[in-house]
């Protein structure tokens, strides 16, 4: 039981910061856009957060300056595929690479340094609970911020007026021109806000979970995040789950590891990346989930 | 972080071997042989002589990683910047963050374009790359920091590193002494032999004080992840490990992660008592100057060839003319006076030249490794592919 315990507490605390650029990446894909940059957008906002958290002394100021720099550089992202018409493959992965770049130049008195960050809050009562109260409210607080950001990008997606126009410029662009409502401005509004989780998701890696920053230390997860998207049908609940079913295959290998069990590490390292694809693809083509039909789709 | 605290911690290697050697030559007047020798440095070539690397002005040093990663490859500038503070003739070209592919090789060549003709490789995984170098280029000395070349070395290249295990049994001394739930957590990168030589010489220094004590190991393939890192000491913590140790490039997440649980911590690659001010045992602190030093007077001098260098060259606290390039970081506050007394005595008995791998040692599965009374050889410390008994986790087969 308590391996259990540590292996899905392990799992949230791990697939948090994956779950915020899975979110992130949703609401940007779900109107057309694919950011293959979200590793990209995680890492300025790892290092805004942190950088933020080092100078300023106080957690929470990680959330706003994570999100910042995450939504600065999605903007800029936005702007070259919506407005310059780029490939949204291409420019993603050269936004990567400026994020490695430029992380790496600002980040380098940062390395290292000692941060306050986020601490572990034991809920009162709710982490009292056998079980559940272990793995799910013994965490840091942008664990608990996300149990609510997932339900209300839910809500943002299908309940509001705001998601019918994300979808709306990730299915049919054309029909939202004709309703009066540029596309290419509801694509900018939800690339740059998809940026701005990333970014927070970043900064939960580098000022909650890890305390600390080094270079490239998002090490593959915006890829992920941006895989689970796909693989988890576009739906918020689903992308939850994918990230957690991720961060648990981490969590196993440690934990194996702990208890002596003979295991090959070069295969444990690849496990999370084949549990998730195997899981996923298992139901997605159980349901034949459909992409957003102008996704990846220049106006 | 402040300013000068930055400054002071940047340049706290160099000036720590300057101390050392200032301290050592005062207390014992160079004469005692445990006293840290001093190394004569010459900064060019005197006419006639000759072979790899002679006549170079311009030295360059190749990182995997940044070199500002108050890490391994800080440790690694470092030493570059004593090199050449000490000889301010000599061109010093820098790379970092090569990754361990045929990067290294253009970075290498680059070098040599610009003049240099003895490169250092500092990253272990670039030694194939260092080989091939040095075959294509056999006027330029190629200095490889870790790994093993398979005899024969060629004549212009080598291997060195440090005695790494010495200190890190050392420093499980002070693990064992300190933990109270008999269980010491290692956060490990990759099961290559010079990451399970740590391993086990940390769970044999902390046996020698605490028989019954194991070293739960977790692998977290990669050099520095620190969301893997904070996975993995979770993972240990879970388990009621009250001591973390690492082998990693980046170390300050293992180190926070046993301080907020308020487990005790021993450090890798630099002093990092600021991080866990309650926790901090000790750990490993890497002096590379001398060692450059040494070894760029050599070639300089046109005496590599054949020299001990010219090996798989590896220095411990035993060495009467060059300083180990690693010894122990400064003890925490928890450290109690008989453990450090301990560690004195151990550290007596390495200087004269005893090894941490004096037989019987035993490995996982109970064969004998090295036999009763005998030393472990060069080779099989460098091939090093077992865990010890008392190591919990496994290696990939």
């Amino acid at each position: 039981m308590s391996v259990l315990i540590t292996i899905v507490a392990g799992a949230v605390a791990g697939g948090t910061s994956i779950l915020y650029a899975a979110l992130g990446e949703t609401i940007s894909e779900r109107a057309g856009v694919i950011n293959v940059g979200t590793e990209g957008t995680m890492l300025v906002g790892a290092l805004a957060g942190f950088a933020a958290v080092v100078e300023v002394g106080n957690p929470w100021i990680a959330i706003p300056a994570g999100a910042a720099a995450g939504a600065a550089l999605a903007a800029v992202f936005a702007f070259v595929v919506i407005y310059r018409k780029a490939s949204q493959l291409a420019t993603g992965l050269v936004v990567m690479f400026l994020a490695l770049g430029i992380t790496s130049l600002y980040g380098a008195s940062y390395v290292s340094a000692d941060v306050h960050g986020f601490t572990t809050w034991k809920i009162p009562v709710l982490g009292a609970l056998p079980f559940f109260g272990r793995v799910f409210f013994e965490h840091d607080p942008l664990v608990y911020i996300s149990y609510f950001v997932v339900p209300a990008v839910w809500w943002l997606l299908f309940r509001s007026r705001w998601g019918l126009l994300i979808r709306t410029a990730g299915e049919r662009p054309e029909a939202l021109r004709a309703y009066g409502v540029s596309p290419s401005l509801v694509r900018l509004v939800a690339v740059t806000l998809g940026g701005a989780l990333a970014g927070i998701g970043g900064a939960q890696l580098s000022t909650a979970l890890a305390l600390s920053w080094s270079e490239g230390m998002t090490a593959g997860r915006g890829f992920v995040a941006v895989a689970l998207v796909i693989f988890g049908g576009w739906r918020p609940l689903r992308v939850m789950g994918g990230a957690y079913l991720f961060g648990a295959a981490i969590t196993i290998g440690s934990v194996l590891q702990v208890h002596g069990v003979q295991v090959n590490q070069f295969v444990l390292d690849a496990f999370p990346y084949v549990l998730t694809l195997v899981v996923l693809v298992a139901l997605m083509r159980r349901e034949g989930q459909q992409a957003p039909e102008a996704l990846g789709q220049s106006l | 972080m402040t300013d000068s605290k930055k400054l002071f911690r940047r340049y706290r290697l160099p000036l720590g071997a300057a101390a050392a050697v200032v301290l050592a030559a005062t207390a014992f007047g160079g004469a005692s042989s445990s006293a840290a020798p001093k190394v004569a440095v010459t900064c060019s070539s005197p006419s006639g002589a000759s072979g790899p690397g002679t006549g170079a002005t311009t030295i360059g040093f190749i990182y995997v990683g940044s070199k500002t990663d108050f890490g391994y490859n800080e440790a690694a500038h470092a030493g570059a910047v004593a090199l050449g503070k000490a000889c301010p003739n000599i061109k010093i070209l820098e790379a970092d963050s090569i990754p361990e592919t045929s990067d290294m090789t253009t970075a290498a060549e680059q070098m040599i374009g610009q003049g240099a003709k003895i490169i250092f490789s500092t990253s272990y995984g670039y030694k194939d790359y260092a080989v091939s170098l040095a075959k294509e280029h056999s006027d330029v000395a190629v200095l490889q920091q870790g790994n093993f070349i398979t005899p024969p070395v060629p004549p212009n290249a080598n291997t060195y590193f440090g005695n790494v295990y010495e200190t890190v049994y050392l420093a499980g001394i002070a693990a064992g002494k300190a933990t109270k739930t008999g269980k010491l957590g290692f956060v490990a990168a990759f099961p290559i032999p010079q990451t399970l030589l740590n391993i086990n010489a940390f769970e044999l220094g902390a046996q020698s004080v605490n028989p019954k004590v194991k070293t739960y190991t977790v692998f977290t393939g990669s050099w520095c992840d620190p969301g893997k890192q904070a996975d993995a000491a979770s993972s240990l913590l879970s388990e009621g490990a009250d001591v973390l140790t690492q082998h990693q490039d980046c170390t300050g997440t293992v180190i926070k992660a046993a301080e907020a649980k308020g487990a005790f911590s021993v450090g890798y690659h630099y002093d990092a008592q600021s991080l866990a001010p309650k926790g901090w045992l000790t750990g490993s602190d890497w002096n590379w100057g001398p060692l450059y030093e040494s070894m760029v007077s050599t070639i300089l001098n046109g005496k590599f060839t054949g020299s001990v260098f010219n090996t798989n060259y590896s220095l411990g606290f035993s060495s009467k003319t060059i300083p180990s390039p690693m010894d122990l970081a400064p003890y925490g506050p928890s450290v109690k006076a008989g453990t450090k007394a301990l560690i004195a005595t151990a550290k007596k008995k390495i200087l004269a030249g005893w090894s941490p791998f004096t037989g019987p040692i035993v490995d996982q599965s109970g064969k004998i490794e090295v036999a009763k009374g005998k030393a472990a050889t060069a080779a099989q410390l460098a091939g090093m592919g077992y865990l010890v008994k008392g190591v919990v986790g496994s290696i990939p087969k």
